[in-house]
């Protein structure tokens, strides 16, 4: 029954996404707008003395927008979420559905196909514009993996942010931390050569570690696996409780 | 400028300045925002001040240029999503049956933002060199800085005004942002022109405006007083401000006869 649920609820955010170019673009444009920016402006940051990346710096990239379209993905379907509880169709899901955990997991399936079509042209265009992959199949395989995880753990997050205020007011609240998180990473060039304040914070950031093993898999160097998986297991499950919270305040709330 | 208009225009600025500086809404992100970026920026992109050519060895007063153009940015939502709640709510067809001129609509209108620039420009430089960043132009420099921060925001405001009459919409006035964050991207925001290795990157980015509009900043900045380059800052947000208000006078003519 959850799997019919689940099923039903993805349908129709899918549906509703594809349908409207309003809700498509922007996860789409987004992450090829920074892959453009940062791939193509600051190419020659990879000159600077210490910069040791292998796989070029379009692939040092690619993996920083591969997370944070998969981050925001996630953050997307939270907007979709906080809009159904604002026009009133997510009570009557509540009211429909016999297990509620099949509205959360219907949202994170859309959520994923979402994903999944905008990693698609991303790929395409980064390969087009000359990406270097270094790495075996499996370590892409990795990578994606990795991506999947981040995109699961953003909707769960976002999810519970959208159960407890209901409004797409709270989008501030779902997007900002997700942005700040991300960027509070290496971003441009690897953790080593950060100073100050931005490598203390980078170097305690789970975001880190997500992105050096998305590097390594990338560049045919894998570094940091395990932290990696840990960091990429341990925040959807934490997110998971985060989520259900907000479904049983959305339920209290009727 | 005659009284009548004097008047009119006075009671509009009036009433614009006061309805932005009501709103933290409107005037905190566009603080915030920039100058997150900023600390985010000049300390993932500190190493890019040890690349061959790099005009000076702190990436902070490097970077310190690009948040006057995110708050010119955020001018053009405010002064446009001001204008939109006018038309949607009936208020500018009331201010039609006046006879209140054209002129002094879009000049009025225009205050709220004079005074976020010079909000933005202040804590912006103010942030900045707290931070540690250089003003090779010193005192004068600031003042200067202030003044085409100032520009370039009103300049930026015309847009929002000619959007927001055209459209009639805040939604459409506030769909504008990505395009002009696009702008902004694809200009020599990260790294200076010269240093710009991909050949298309370098293309676009010559031929944005906005690239300009930063080295005019950077110049005072970094440089101290390079005539050149803040003429042609000043000679861009004269011409963005006249194709602006050139734009917005059709466009409230057209919008008046509609109503």
């Amino acid at each position: 029954m959850t799997r019919r649920i689940a099923l039903a609820v993805a349908w129709r955010s899918i549906h509703n996404f594809l349908t409207n170019p309003a809700f498509l673009l922007p996860g789409i444009l987004f992450p090829l707008f920074f892959f453009t920016a940062f791939a193509g402006g600051l190419s020659a940051i990879s000159g600077a003395p210490g910069f040791d990346f292998e796989g070029g710096y379009t692939a040092f990239q690619f993996v920083f927008v591969l997370l944070q379209s998969a981050a925001f993905g996630g953050v997307f379907t939270g907007f979709g979420i906080a809009r159904d509880f604002e026009v009133g169709f997510a009570r009557r899901y509540l009211l429909a559905a016999t297990d509620r955990r099949g509205i959360v997991l219907g949202y994170a399936l859309a959520a994923f196909v979402r994903a999944l079509i905008t990693w698609t042209i991303l790929t395409v265009v980064a390969l087009v514009a000359g990406m270097e992959i270094g790495g075996s199949a499996g370590e892409i395989v990795a990578l994606y993996v990795l991506a999947v995880l981040v995109n699961l753990s953003a909707t769960l997050w976002s999810a519970g942010v959208a159960m407890r205020v209901r409004s797409i007011q709270g989008g501030p609240l779902m997007q900002f931390p997700t942005f700040l998180v991300l960027f509070l990473a290496p971003v441009y060039v690897p953790l080593s050569l950060l100073s100050g304040w931005i490598h203390a914070v980078a170097s305690v950031n789970p975001v880190t570690a997500l992105l050096e093993a998305g590097r390594g898999f990338i560049s045919g160097d894998p570094t940091v696996v395990a932290l990696a998986f840990a960091v990429a297991i341990a925040l959807p499950l934490a997110f998971g409780l985060w989520a259900r919270g907000g479904l049983r305040r959305a339920e209290a709330a009727g | 400028m005659s009284g009548g208009l004097r008047t009119q225009v006075g009671q509009l600025a009036r009433r614009s300045v006061l309805r932005t500086m009501r709103q933290p809404a409107q005037i905190v992100p566009s603080l915030i925002f920039p100058l997150f970026l900023l600390a985010v920026n000049s300390g993932g992109l500190k190493s890019a001040t040890n690349l061959p050519g790099f005009p000076t060895d702190s990436y902070l007063t490097f970077a310190l240029a690009v948040p006057f153009m995110q708050g010119a940015l955020f001018s053009v939502m405010n002064t446009g999503t001001d204008l939109a709640r006018d038309i949607e709510t009936g208020f500018l067809n009331r201010l039609a049956l006046t006879p209140l001129r054209g002129a002094a609509l879009l000049s009025g209108l225009l205050a709220g933002a004079v005074v976020l620039g010079v909000v933005q420009a202040g804590v912006y430089l103010s942030v900045g060199l707290i931070a540690g960043a250089e003003l090779a132009a010193g005192f004068g420099g600031a003042l200067v800085i202030v003044a085409l921060s100032v520009s370039i925001t009103v300049a930026f405001g015309t847009i929002g005004l000619f959007v927001a009459l055209r459209s009639g919409s805040g939604e459409a006035v506030q769909g504008l942002f990505p395009v002009f964050f696009v702008f902004l991207f694809l200009s020599a925001m990260s790294l200076p022109l010269d240093l710009l290795e991909t050949d298309w990157f370098h293309a676009i980015a010559s031929a944005n405006p906005v690239t300009y509009l930063l080295e005019a900043f950077r110049s005072l900045l970094i440089e101290g007083w390079n005539i050149g380059d803040l003429a042609l800052g000043f000679g861009i947000a004269a011409v963005i401000l006249a194709i602006g208000m050139f734009g917005a006078s059709r466009a409230l003519k057209t919008r008046l006869v509609r109503t």
